[in-house]
C-alpha cells in the first residue's frame, strides 16, 4: 500500500493538516502536499480511468507531464475539469473527483471495452463507423460520446466567480524555469546588469536537484538554492516569480506566462490567474527534462510509476508509494530511487538494469547497500489489476521468457531522460538526435531568430541536454551569459560553482521491453496513457502505410491528449521508426505547440467579463432611452434604440405607433451614431470628387448633398449626406457602421496614393449629439425652441445652418430620410441630453414620439431609399440600385469608376432594384429568393431575384418590399413568386416602383 | 451657453490607485504639415508651452500640447476657452493648410493618482506599453489601446497619469480602470 512515512517530506508542513475530499471521501494531507501526494498518502493509488478502455489508472509522474491523474476540481460555479493532481496544491476544503468512469471509479461498466481492445485498434473510428452513414449520427456518435471523453464540462449555467487579468511586461532577459540551471542563468544575467525576469511553474525553486542530490559550492542543494534565490531577490534588476509557467514563445520575443495566484488558496482577494504578456529581448529556456516510461506489458497498472516520481513522493512529501518497489531502469538515475527507498527503510527486492554490464558509481552504491541488482534484465509483464502485485522478469533481448516473478506493490521505471524542448521549439528552434543519450536536444546552430536574424532563445541546463549536475549548472551559466551579452551587457567570467555528483555510465535506449516482445505483450504495452495508444497501434499504423510521424499521430491519436504526449512522444516515434526500419532522427518529432500545459480560458479572457466583456458605445441620450423602456439593437459596438415599447405593447405595435406618430405629427430620432468626418484642405474638393461618385466639389457652401462611395472594385460601400462648411471644408456623414471604416479608407488613399494632396481629415463623430426632428410639426417644435430662422425660404431642403436653438449652440441640417419635413440638429455631445429633453418637452403638444431604427427602416423603405447592408452586400454597384443620377458623368475619375466600366458591370443584364408588392398584401420573407426554371451546376434551383428589405407598412396598411430582380426595371407589373424558407411555400409579388409613398415628395418640401 | 457636461459626472473610485473622471477639458485637434511654422506657433501661443517633440507631452495644469503624430497635435486648454481658442486659431490660420477642430465633447478624460508604481501597474494590465519607470517617462505620451478601445495617456508627474478615450466608451474605460485597480490585485512587479 502507499502510505505516509513517519518523517520526511521537504515540501510538507506536518504541523498544518489539510482536509479535502476525493469522490466524496474525506482525506487528510499536509500543507505543501499536491493532490497526488496527499491521495497516495491515503493509499488512493487509483485516480482515474483511461480514455478508451476505461482501464484503472494511477498517477505516473509527479509534475506537469502527468497523463493519468486528471481530476475534476470544485463543484458548481467553481468546477474545473482535467486538473492534474500532480500540480494541484491542496487546500482546506478542496473537493476533487475522478473522471471518465461510470458508475464509479472502483467499478466501471466501460471497462468491458478493454476486453474488446483487439477490436478497437488504431484508426478504429475511421474503419468502423463509415457505413452505413445514418448509423453514425444516431448510434455510433452518441455511444462514443458517452464512453469517451475526459472531464465534465462546466454546467452551461455555471458562472465562474473568479477574476482574471493580463499584465504586459518587458524585460531584457526572460528565464523560464527556476531549477538550478535557471537560477544560475538568472544570476549570471543579473550580475551582468541585464534586467531579468525569472519564472518557475511550481511553488518551489531549485527543480529536482534537491531530490537527486549532489553538492554545489560545497553546499547541500537546498542550501545553495536558498543562497541563489537570496542573491536574486537582492538584485534590483531581477524579478522572480513562482507558480508562473512560461506557456509559449512566439515571434519577436513575445512570451506568454501563466501565473496561478489563488488556485492553492481560494478565497484570497485578487485574480485567480494572471496572463503575462511578455516581450523579452532574450529568452533562456531552462525547462529541465522529463523521465521516459518504459513500454512493457502492464505498464499502465496503478503502482507502475516513473522512478523519479517515486523518489519525489518519498523525498518531497514523505510518502512511500509502495512497501516493495522493483526498479527497472536503462540508466544510472534509476538507482537513485532504489537508494532513496532503501535509506527510508523500504524494501527494494530488485533493480532490473537493462544494460548488460550495469551502471556506474550509483549501481555500486546500491549493491553496497545490499540491493539485488540484475543486469541485462527487464520486465516482461506486470501482474495485478487495480494495483501492482508483482512483475515477471525476463532477459532484455529475448521474447520475454520468464526468469522469475517478484512480488511487489510498486514498479519504478526509468527509460532515460528527454530534455523539455517544447518552448525552444515553439518559435522554430530545431533539434538534433543525441545518439549517446538517446534523446532529442536543441540544435543551437538553428535557434529561433528574431527580426534581426539573430537567435533570441537560448536553451540551458537539462533542457539543453546537459543532464548531469555539473554540466547542468555550467550550461545554465553559459545560457545566462549568452543572453546578457546579446542584450548588450558585459557578462562576467567568474568560475561556475563547483559541483560533486556520482559519475554515471551510459544509458541503453530501450523502446520495447523485452525487445522481442510477442504480440500479447505489445498489445498491453502502453505508449500514450491518456489516449490509450499501445505499441501495437503504432506498429499497425506503420503497416497500414502511415510513414509520417504527423500522420501516425493523428491516426493513432498518439500524443494528442491534454498532456500533448510529454511522456509518449519519444517512445511512440521510436516505435514507429523501428516498425518502418528507419532511424529515429529520420522519422523526426511531431510539432511542439504552445501552451506547454493547458492554461485557463479565464486567463485568456483576462478582465473581459461582465460590464467590460466588450466595449459598449453609448450616445449622450443612452440613459434616457434606457429609462424609457427602450428595446436595444446592437449596431457595431453601439446600442441604438430599435423601438420604445410602452406597457403592454409588442415591439411590432410600438414600431407602428412610432411611424404613425411621426408621419402624422412629430417623431424624434437619436441619430448621434452616424459618422461625421471633417475633410479640409486646398485639395479637399478634388479629394471629395474621388471619394464620391457625385460631383461634390461643386456643392455650394451652405448646401447638403446625398452621395455614394464605392470601393475600388466599384461596389457600393457607404452613403450619406455631405455638407459644405466652407470653401475648403466638407463635413461627411457616414452610416453608423461606416464611421471608422470610411475614415480609415480616406486616410489610406491620402497616405498611400494621394500623399501630395493637401487634405486633412478628422473623425468628429463623437463630438456631436444629433437628433432627427421629423414630421409635419418638426418646424413648429424647433421654432418653439427659438433662435434660428428655419422657414422654407430661409432654409430650403438640403441646406444647413449654424445658430443657437433654445440656448444651445447648434448646427441644423434640413435633410430627410423619411420623406417627411425633417431637420437633423447637431449639438456638442455634452448638450445632447439637454437638447433631447427640451425637444420632448416642447414637442409634448405635438405628441413628440421617440422612434427607433426599425421605424426609421420602414419609413425609408416606404420612400424607396436604400440602406447600406440591406440593398447592398458588397456585390452591388450603384447602377444596380437605379442610382445613376448620383453618378457624375462630368468627372474623369472616382474610386470605383474603372471597375464599373468593365463589361459585366456596365451591362443591362443584371439584377436591379425594384419595389415588390405581394398580391395578397402579406409581408414577403426578408431575404427570400425568386426561383426560376432550371438548375445550376450544383443542382440548386436557378433564381431571378431576391428580397433585400421587407416590412409591413402601417402607412399603407400592407406589406412592402424592395428586391434585386433580374432586369427588374424592365419588368414592371410582372408577377413573380418568392420561396419561403421551406423552399416550397410560394408568395406571388408584383414588380412595382420602389417608391411606395409620396412619390412627388410633397410632404418633405413644405 | 450651457455648462459643459462630461459623460460620467466626475465618477471616482479608490483602489490600488484613485481613478477619477476629470474634465471638462478643452481639447482641440490640430492637423498641419510637420514644417508648418505658423500653425505650430498658433498652438504654442494659446498654450504658452513649447511644441512637444516626438511622443512627448508639453502639458501643465490642463494646458498644453500633446504630440499625436507627425502631423497631428492635441491642444489642451481650459474648457471655457476651447470655442474661442478654435475660432482664434482658425482665424490666424485662414488660407493655410491646417485643420483645427474642437473635440472637447468627443472625448472623456481620466486621472489615475496614487503610488507611482501602482499607477504604472494599473496601466500595464490594460495597455501593451512598456511601463517600466526608466522606459515610460514623465512627459511621454502614448497613443495605444486600453483592452479593446483606443486611448492615449501620459504621466504628468510620477504617480499622476492622465488618460483620454472616446466619449462613447467612457463608461467602459472607467469600468476597466476600476477593475484593474481593484484592491488585492497588485502585481508588485515594478
Amino acid at each position: 500500500m502507499s502510505t505516509r512515512l513517519s518523517h520526511g517530506g521537504r515540501l510538507t508542513d506536518r504541523s498544518t493538516p489539510v482536509q479535502f475530499t476525493f469522490n466524496g471521501r474525506s482525506f487528510s494531507g499536509y500543507a505543501g502536499d499536491t493532490l497526488a501526494s496527499a491521495l497516495l498518502a491515503g493509499d488512493q493509488m487509483m485516480m482515474g480511468r483511461s480514455f478508451k478502455y476505461h482501464r484503472p489508472r494511477g498517477v505516473v509522474s509527479s509534475g506537469a507531464e502527468e497523463p493519468n491523474a486528471l481530476v475534476n476540481l470544485g463543484q458548481g460555479d467553481t468546477h474545473e475539469p482535467n486538473a492534474r493532481a500532480t500540480t494541484t496544491e491542496i487546500f482546506q476544503g478542496l473537493k476533487a473527483s475522478s473522471q471518465n468512469h461510470w458508475p464509479s471509479l472502483e467499478y466501471d461498466v466501460g471497462a468491458v471495452n478493454a476486453h474488446l481492445s483487439r477490436f478497437l485498434p488504431a484508426g478504429f473510428y475511421y474503419k468502423m463507423f463509415i457505413h452505413p452513414r445514418p448509423l453514425w449520427k444516431h448510434v455510433y456518435e452518441p455511444f462514443i460520446r458517452q464512453s469517451a471523453g475526459l472531464g465534465k464540462a462546466p454546467h452551461p449555467e455555471a458562472r465562474d466567480p473568479d477574476t482574471y487579468e493580463h499584465f504586459y511586461a518587458y524585460t531584457d532577459v526572460l528565464v523560464v524555469g527556476g531549477g538550478v540551471a535557471g537560477l544560475q542563468a538568472a544570476l549570471e544575467a543579473g550580475r551582468a546588469g541585464a534586467e531579468v525576469l525569472l519564472l518557475e511553474q511550481t511553488a518551489h525553486w531549485g527543480g529536482r536537484t534537491p531530490v537527486d542530490g549532489g553538492e554545489i559550492d560545497g553546499l547541500d542543494p537546498d542550501a545553495w538554492i536558498e543562497k541563489a534565490v537570496g542573491e536574486l531577490e537582492a538584485m534590483p534588476n531581477v524579478r522572480i516569480r513562482t507558480r508562473t509557467m512560461g506557456a509559449g514563445i512566439y515571434d519577436h520575443g513575445y512570451v506568454l506566462g501563466y501565473e496561478r495566484l489563488t488556485d492553492h488558496a481560494p478565497g484570497q482577494p485578487g485574480p485567480r490567474h494572471r496572463l503575462w504578456r511578455i516581450r523579452a529581448k532574450q529568452v533562456v529556456t531552462a525547462t529541465g527534462a522529463i523521465e521516459r516510461p518504459l513500454a512493457f506489458a502492464g505498464n499502465d497498472i496503478p503502482g507502475v510509476m516513473l522512478a523519479s516520481a517515486v523518489r519525489d513522493y518519498l523525498v518531497n512529501y514523505g510518502v512511500a508509494v509502495g512497501d516493495r518497489t522493483v526498479v527497472v531502469t536503462t540508466n544510472d538515475d534509476g538507482y537513485r530511487t532504489a537508494i532513496a527507498l532503501k535509506r527510508a527503510g523500504l524494501d527494494v527486492p530488485a533493480v532490473l538494469d537493462a544494460r548488460e554490464y550495469g551502471g556506474g558509481a550509483l549501481m555500486d552504491q546500491a549493491k553496497e547497500m545490499g540491493i539485488r541488482v540484475e543486469t541485462g534484465r527487464g520486465i516482461s509483464k506486470v501482474k495485478g489489476g487495480k494495483r501492482v502485485t508483482g512483475v515477471a522478469t525476463c532477459g532484455i533481448a529475448g521474447s520475454g521468457a520468464l526468469i522469475d516473478e517478484i512480488a511487489c506493490d510498486c514498479v519504478a521505471m526509468s527509460g532515460g531522460w528527454s530534455p523539455v524542448v517544447n518552448l525552444w521549439s515553439h518559435c522554430g528552434g530545431k533539434l538534433f538526435w543525441d545518439e549517446a543519450q538517446a534523446c532529442f536536444r536543441p540544435d543551437t546552430d538553428r535557434a529561433p531568430t528574431g527580426a534581426d536574424g539573430k537567435p533570441f532563445v537560448t536553451p540551458a541546463g537539462a533542457a539543453n541536454g546537459y543532464l548531469y549536475l555539473s554540466e547542468t549548472l555550467s550550461d545554465g551559466a553559459v545560457g545566462g551569459r549568452t543572453a546578457a551579452t546579446a542584450t548588450g551587457h558585459a557578462a562576467g567570467d567568474a568560475a561556475v560553482p563547483e559541483t560533486s555528483a556520482p559519475v554515471e555510465a551510459a544509458p541503453r535506449p530501450v523502446w520495447m521491453m523485452p525487445e522481442g516482445a510477442p504480440y500479447e505483450y505489445r498489445a498491453k504495452a502502453w505508449l500514450d496513457y491518456q489516449n490509450d495508444v499501445k505499441v501495437t497501434d503504432v506498429q499497425l499504423a506503420a503497416r497500414e502505410g502511415f510513414e509520417s510521424v504527423e500522420h501516425t499521430k493523428r491516426y493513432t491519436t498518439l500524443g494528442m491528449a491534454t498532456d500533448q504526449g510529454k511522456l509518449s512522444n519519444l517512445n511512440g516515434l521510436a516505435t514507429l521508426a523501428n516498425a518502418l526500419g528507419e532511424e529515429i532522427p529520420q522519422v523526426g518529432t511531431t510539432t511542439f505547440r504552445p501552451p506547454y500545459t493547458p492554461i485557463s480560458m479565464g486567463s485568456i479572457a483576462g478582465e473581459a467579463r461582465g460590464s467590460v466583456f466588450q466595449p459598449l458605445r453609448r450616445t449622450p441620450m443612452h440613459d434616457w432611452h434606457e429609462a424609457h423602456g427602450v428595446q436595444w439593437e446592437p449596431v457595431g459596438h453601439w446600442r441604438r434604440p430599435y423601438c420604445f415599447p410602452k406597457a403592454g405593447e409588442s415591439s411590432e405595435q410600438a414600431v407602428h405607433r412610432e411611424i404613425t406618430a411621426t408621419r402624422d405629427s412629430l417623431g424624434l430620432l437619436d441619430a448621434s451614431t452616424l459618422g461625421k468626418i471633417l475633410v479640409k484642405g486646398p485639395d479637399a474638393g478634388r479629394f471629395m470628387d474621388m471619394l464620391y461618385t457625385n460631383l461634390m466639389s461643386k456643392l455650394a457652401v451652405g448646401r447638403c448633398r446625398y452621395g455614394l462611395m464605392c470601393s475600388e472594385n466599384g461596389f457600393l460601400s457607404d452613403d450619406g449626406v455631405v455638407a459644405r462648411l466652407d470653401e475648403d471644408t466638407f463635413l461627411v456623414h457616414t452610416t453608423t457602421g461606416g464611421a471608422d471604416r470610411i475614415h480609415a479608407h480616406m486616410e489610406e488613399w491620402l497616405q498611400t496614393e494621394w500623399w501630395d494632396w493637401q487634405v486633412y481629415t478628422a473623425n468628429v463623430t463623437e463630438q456631436y449629439a444629433q437628433v432627427g426632428v421629423v414630421g409635419p410639426n418638426a418646424r413648429k417644435v424647433l421654432e418653439k425652441l427659438g433662435g434660428m430662422d428655419l422657414s422654407a425660404e430661409a432654409m430650403p431642403f438640403m441646406t444647413w445652418a449654424d445658430g443657437t436653438l433654445g440656448g444651445l449652440q447648434a448646427r441644423v441640417f434640413r435633410i430627410s430620410f423619411s420623406g417627411e419635413l425633417s431637420f437633423e440638429v447637431a449639438v456638442p455631445a455634452g448638450q445632447g441630453r439637454a437638447l433631447w429633453d427640451t425637444l420632448m418637452e416642447a414637442g409634448a403638444e405635438f405628441n413628440a414620439t421617440p422612434y427607433g431604427t426599425e421605424a426609421l427602416h420602414v419609413m425609408r423603405a416606404e420612400k424607396g431609399f436604400i440602406m447600406i447592408g440591406d440593398e447592398t452586400d458588397g456585390t452591388v454597384i450603384p447602377q444596380d440600385l437605379g442610382l445613376d443620377w448620383a453618378i457624375s458623368k462630368k468627372k474623369d475619375d472616382y474610386i470605383g469608376k474603372r471597375a464599373q466600366e468593365r463589361s459585366f458591370m456596365d451591362n443591362a443584364d443584371r439584377w436591379k432594384l425594384v419595389g415588390l408588392e405581394t398580391l395578397d398584401g402579406s409581408v414577403l420573407p426578408d431575404g427570400a429568393y425568386a426561383p426560376t426554371d432550371g438548375k445550376t451546376r450544383n443542382g440548386q434551383r436557378n433564381t431571378q431575384g431576391r428580397v433585400t428589405s421587407s416590412y409591413f407598412s402601417p402607412t399603407l396598411g400592407k406589406g412592402i418590399a424592395m428586391g434585386l430582380v433580374h432586369n427588374g426595371p424592365d419588368r414592371m407589373g410582372e408577377v413573380i413568386s418568392f420561396a419561403a424558407a421551406d423552399g416550397t411555400t410560394m408568395t406571388e409579388a408584383r414588380i412595382v416602383n420602389a417608391v411606395f409613398f409620396d412619390p412627388e415628395g410633397k410632404k418633405q418640401n413644405v | 451657453m450651457s455648462e459643459p457636461v462630461t459623460p460620467l459626472a466626475g465618477a471616482s473610485f479608490d483602489g490600488l490607485v484613485r481613478v477619477t473622471e476629470t474634465g471638462p477639458q478643452g481639447m482641440i485637434v490640430l492637423r498641419c504639415p510637420e514644417d508648418a511654422t505658423d500653425a505650430r506657433e498658433a498652438a504654442t501661443a494659446v498654450t504658452g508651452t513649447k511644441d512637444p517633440a516626438l511622443r512627448r507631452a508639453a502639458v501643465s495644469n490642463g494646458t498644453g500640447i500633446l504630440w499625436m503624430s507627425p502631423d497631428e497635435r492635441l491642444i489642451l486648454v481650459p474648457r471655457a476657452k476651447s470655442a474661442s481658442t478654435v475660432a482664434e486659431m482658425q482665424a490666424k490660420l485662414a488660407g493655410q493648410h491646417a485643420l483645427v477642430a474642437d473635440v472637447s465633447d468627443a472625448r472623456a478624460i481620466f486621472r489615475l493618482e496614487g503610488d507611482p508604481l501602482m499607477v504604472r501597474e494599473v496601466l500595464a494590465k490594460l495597455a501593451p506599453v512598456d511601463m517600466r519607470p526608466d522606459h515610460f517617462e514623465v512627459g511621454e505620451v502614448r497613443r495605444t489601446r486600453l483592452a479593446q478601445v483606443a486611448a492615449a495617456f501620459w504621466l504628468e508627474q510620477e504617480g499622476t497619469a492622465d488618460l483620454i478615450c472616446f466619449r462613447s466608451v467612457a463608461r467602459y474605460v472607467y469600468d476597466l480602470l476600476c477593475t484593474a485597480a481593484v484592491n488585492g490585485s497588485a502585481v508588485k512587479h515594478f
